[in-house]
C-alpha cells in the first residue's frame, strides 16, 4: 500500500519489515524441508526453527525451551485457556480476567462461563487501568488462572504487571499474560513472572499466522492441538517454518531497536498535541502516563467515528474505531465501554497507532486533513 | 461532469449494476452497504455484504459496510410491531426507504464530500416547470417501486440518482453478466428483509413478546363469536386461511377489519371487502394541489395493485378522503395509498381506514 497513503492503524497489523521479507523469501526457496526429518534437508530447517526459538525467547526474557510457536495470538490464548481448564478436570472451574482483555481471551471464557465454570472479570477505572483492590479480591478466591493484557490493542493503556503479578503470587494463582501488543513495542521485563505470555508475529513487522506461547509455568498444559510430536509435543502439527522464521526476525529487529519506541512516542504526542489545539471538543481516551508510545485513542465529541474514517480513508489515511463486526460494519469498543465510556462516545473515538516508518511530515499532513473532515462529519450528522 | 456519488449496495443485481453505470460513466462511486437487521435476517447477512464488497472489488470502487442496526431496530422494526399489534398491515419499507437509503446515507454521502446518493429502485426522477423534481414510476412495469418511495422530499430527490430506472430488469441482468458482476444471477428478493420466510407473527412476538398472549375472538360485523385467534398481529384485511371457519354455512369467511382494542378479528364475507373511499394520514405531496379543489387522480393501495380510478379530496392537517370510482377490495390499514398521475407521481400517505 503506498501512493501516498499514510498508515496509522499499527495495532491492527503491521507492515512486514522488509528484512523479515527477506529472511522468508530466502526460507520458502531454500529451507523448506521438513523440521522433524532426519536428514540434511530436514537439519537445515531444523535449525532455523532453533534459530527462530532463540529471537523470540530473547525478546521476551525466557528460555528457549520455553517457547512454543502457533498459529496466532489467539490460538496460543486459546490454548492457555483450554489447557488450564483440562487440568481442572471435572470441577467447576473458577477463572479470572479483566474485562478489556481480547475477543480471543473473552470468547473462550465466555464459553466457560455458559458450560458452568465461574468467570470474576475485573473492572477497569476511566483510564484504562485494572482495579487494583478487584485483582486481590480475585487472587484471594483462588481462581484457576488470571489472564491479564499487558497493553490494551484499543487504548494502548499499559498494566500495573508488577502489582497484579505480586497478587497473583502471593496467593499461588497462574498469571497468563497477553502481551501481543506490547511485545515489540515496550519491553517485557515485567511480564517475567508470567506462568504464560503469548503473542503474536504481525503485530511487530513480522508476518500473519505466526505467534508464540511462552510457558514458564511447572504446569505442562496439555496441547490445544493434538498431532505429531513437533514443539515437544505441545503443539502437533508441522511447523509454519517460513512464519516462525519471519517471527524470529521481527522480534530480533523490535529488540535491536528500543530507541524506536521514544521516537514514536514523539511522533504520536505531536498528534495528539496537534488534534488537542485545532480541533474543539475532542478528549484522549486512557491513561496518557501508562500507555504504549505508539497508541493514540481519541474521542471526537458528536462525531460518527465510522464515518470519519471512512473519510480519512479517502484522503489516504488508515485508522480504526472500535472492532470491526462480522460484516465489516463496526460496533463499540468493549474497551472503552468498560472505562465507563457511553455507546455514543465510544462510537465517536478512533484509534491511531504509529509505526516505525511513520514520519513528522505525515503527521503533519494528518493534522492539516484532519479538522476540516472533524467539521464536515459534524455538519452532516443525521 | 464527474460527481462523488454514494451508492447504497444490498448485495443484489440492481443496486451492482446501479453502481456500474455511475463508475462506468466517470463519477467517483464509493459504495455502501447498511447493515440494518441483525444477521439472522435475510438482507444484510453477512453473504450480501460480502457479494457487495465482490462487485465493489470489480468494479474498483471504494467500500464500506455502514452499522445502523440499533437504528434500524428503534425506527423500523419495532414501530413494524407496534403497527402489527394495532391491527395494521405496516410497510416497513417506506420507512426505511425514507429514513435510511435516504436520509441517513444522504448525511453520510456530505460527511464524505460525496454530492448525492443513488440506489437500485426502479424508479425514475424528472425535473418539472419550475426546476422541482419528482419521481416517475420505472420504466419495468414489473419491477417499479415507485410506491415505496411516494414520501420523499423534493430536497432529497435533489441529491438522489435512480441509475436503473429507465431499464428493465432482464436489461439489469444483461448489463451484470457482461460486466462479470457477482450477483448477476442472483434470486429476487421480495419479502420485507427481516422477516425470514415470511414469519410476519414471529418476528412480531420476537420484538414485542407480550404479543404472545394476545389471544382473543373472531367475531362477525354483528359482534357474533365465531372462533378464537392468537394475535391480531397474525391477520390482515382480505385474509381467508388460517381462521379454522371452514365449512359454515354461507361461504368463505375473510378478515374484513382488526380491532386490536377489543382483541377482536373482525371476519365476513367475500363482498364485505369492498370498500369505496378511504380515509389517508401522513400526505405528503410532491405537488401541492390546489387548495380546497378535489383532485382526479390514480390511486394505487398496495405494492402489487393496478392504480385505480379516483377523486382525492385533501383535508386539514395532512389527511386526505379517497373516493374510487369503483370500490376496491381488501383495504389494508398501514399499507400505503399512492396517487398518480399516468407515470408521475403526485402524492401518497397511510391508509387510516375506510371511508364510512
Amino acid at each position: 500500500m503506498s501512493g501516498g497513503r499514510i498508515y496509522l492503524d499499527h495495532n491492527a497489523t503491521t507492515p512486514v519489515r522488509p528484512e523479515v521479507v527477506r529472511v522468508m523469501t530466502a526460507a520458502l526457496c531454500q529451507c523448506w524441508g521438513n523440521p522433524s526429518s532426519t536428514h540434511a534437508e530436514g537439519a537445515a530447517a531444523r535449525r532455523a526453527l532453533d534459530c527462530a526459538r532463540e529471537q523470540v525467547a530473547a525478546l521476551t526474557g525466557a528460555l528457549p525451551g520455553q517457547v512454543i510457536f502457533t498459529a496466532g495470538a489467539t490460538e496460543a490464548n486459546n490454548a492457555v485457556l483450554h489447557g488450564v481448564r483440562a487440568l481442572c478436570g471435572g470441577g467447576r472451574p473458577h477463572f479470572a480476567a479483566t474485562t478489556i482483555e481480547h475477543p480471543s481471551v473473552l470468547e473462550p471464557l465466555r464459553a466457560f462461563e455458559s458450560g458452568g465454570a465461574r468467570i470474576t472479570w475485573l473492572g477497569v477505572d476511566c483510564d484504562g487501568r485494572v482495579n487494583l483492590a478487584e485483582a486481590a479480591a480475585a487472587c484471594a478466591a483462588e481462581p484457576a488462572l488470571l489472564s491479564v493484557i499487558l497493553a490494551n490493542n484499543e487504548t494502548g493503556v499499559v498494566q500495573d504487571l508488577p502489582a497484579i503479578a505480586g497478587l497473583a503470587q502471593a496467593r499461588g494463582v497462574p498469571l497468563h499474560v497477553d502481551a501481543t501488543q506490547a511485545a515489540g513495542k515496550i519491553a517485557l521485563d515485567a511480564a517475567r513472572c508470567a506462568d504464560w505470555l503469548t503473542g503474536s508475529a504481525h503485530k511487530l513487522g513480522g508476518p500473519k499466522g505466526a505467534g508464540f506461547l511462552v510457558a514458564r509455568s511447572a504446569l505442562a498444559l496439555p496441547p490445544l492441538l493434538r498431532g505429531g510430536p513437533q514443539e515437544k509435543r505441545r503443539r502437533g502439527g508441522t511447523e509454519n517454518l517460513p512464519g516462525i522464521i519471519g517471527l524470529g526476525a521481527a522480534c530480533e529487529l523490535a529488540r535491536a531497536d528500543s530507541a524506536r519506541g521514544a521516537r514514536t512516542a514523539a511522533l504520536r504526542d505531536r498528534l495528539w498535541e496537534g488534534m488537542a489545539k485545532s480541533i474543539p471538543r475532542v478528549r484522549r481516551n486512557g491513561s496518557a502516563q501508562h500507555a504504549l508510545p505508539n497508541t493514540l485513542s481519541v474521542e471526537f465529541e458528536q462525531v460518527a467515528g465510522e464515518v470519519l474514517l471512512e473519510a480519512l480513508d479517502g484522503e489516504g489515511v488508515a485508522a480504526s474505531s472500535g472492532a470491526a463486526c462480522a460484516s465489516g460494519s463496526i460496533e463499540p469498543s468493549h474497551v472503552l465501554l468498560a472505562m465507563g465510556r457511553t455507546p455514543q462516545q465510544a462510537r465517536a473515538s478512533l484509534r491511531f497507532s504509529l509505526g516505525p516508518a511513520n514520519t513528522g511530515e505525515e503527521i503533519a499532513r494528518v493534522l492539516e486533513l484532519l479538522p476540516p473532515l472533524v467539521a464536515r462529519v459534524r455538519e452532516a450528522a443525521p | 461532469m464527474s460527481a462523488r456519488i454514494v451508492v447504497g449496495m444490498s448485495g443484489g443485481v440492481d443496486s451492482s449494476v446501479a453502481a456500474a453505470l455511475l463508475a462506468e460513466s466517470g463519477h467517483e462511486v464509493i459504495g455502501v452497504t447498511m447493515h440494518l437487521a441483525g444477521s439472522s435476517s435475510r438482507c444484510c447477512s453477512l453473504d450480501d455484504a460480502d457479494d457487495a464488497r465482490r462487485v465493489a472489488a470489480r468494479l474498483g470502487i471504494r467500500f464500506y459496510v455502514a452499522n445502523y442496526k440499533e437504528r434500524f431496530r428503534e425506527e423500523v422494526m419495532l414501530p413494524f410491531a407496534d403497527a402489527y399489534l394495532a391491527g395494521q398491515t405496516p410497510i416497513p419499507c417506506i420507512a426505511c426507504n425514507k429514513r435510511f437509503k435516504f436520509d441517513l446515507l444522504l448525511a453520510r454521502a456530505r460527511a464524505l464530500g460525496a454530492d448525492a446518493v443513488a440506489t437500485g429502485h426502479y424508479a425514475r426522477i424528472a425535473t418539472g416547470p419550475g426546476g422541482a423534481p419528482h419521481l416517475l414510476r420505472g420504466v419495468d412495469p414489473g419491477k417499479d417501486q415507485s410506491y415505496f418511495l411516494y414520501n420523499l422530499s423534493a430536497e432529497q430527490l435533489r441529491r438522489i440518482r435512480f441509475p436503473i430506472g429507465a431499464l428493465c430488469k432482464s436489461e439489469v441482468r444483461q448489463r451484470a453478466r457482461a460486466l462479470g458482476l457477482a450477483t448477476a444471477e442472483k434470486p429476487e428478493s421480495q419479502e420485507i428483509c427481516f422477516v425470514p420466510q415470511g414469519n410476519y407473527a414471529g418476528v412480531v412476538e420476537a420484538l414485542r413478546p407480550e404479543a404472545q398472549h394476545g389471544a382473543g375472538d373472531i367475531v362477525d360485523r354483528a359482534g357474533r363469536r365465531l372462533g378464537r385467534h392468537r394475535g391480531v398481529h397474525r391477520y390482515t384485511v382480505g385474509q381467508r386461511r388460517g381462521l379454522g371457519l371452514q365449512g359454515l354455512p354461507g361461504g368463505p369467511r375473510y378478515v374484513v377489519a382488526l380491532d386490536a382494542a377489543r382483541r377482536r378479528v373482525v371476519v365476513g364475507g367475500g363482498d364485505e371487502l369492498l370498500v369505496s373511499g378511504a380515509q389517508i394520514g401522513g400526505v405528503s405531496w410532491t405537488f401541492e394541489p390546489p387548495a380546497g379543489a378535489p383532485l382526479r387522480a390514480r390511486v394505487q393501495i398496495r405494492h402489487r395493485h393496478e392504480a385505480v380510478a379516483a377523486r382525492i379530496e385533501p383535508g386539514p392537517g395532512g389527511t386526505a378522503k379517497v373516493h374510487f370510482a369503483e370500490p376496491v377490495r381488501a383495504l389494508s390499514p398501514g399499507q400505503a395509498a399512492v396517487f398518480y398521475d399516468g407515470e408521475r407521481l403526485l402524492g401518497g400517505g397511510v391508509i387510516a381506514g375506510a371511508l364510512s
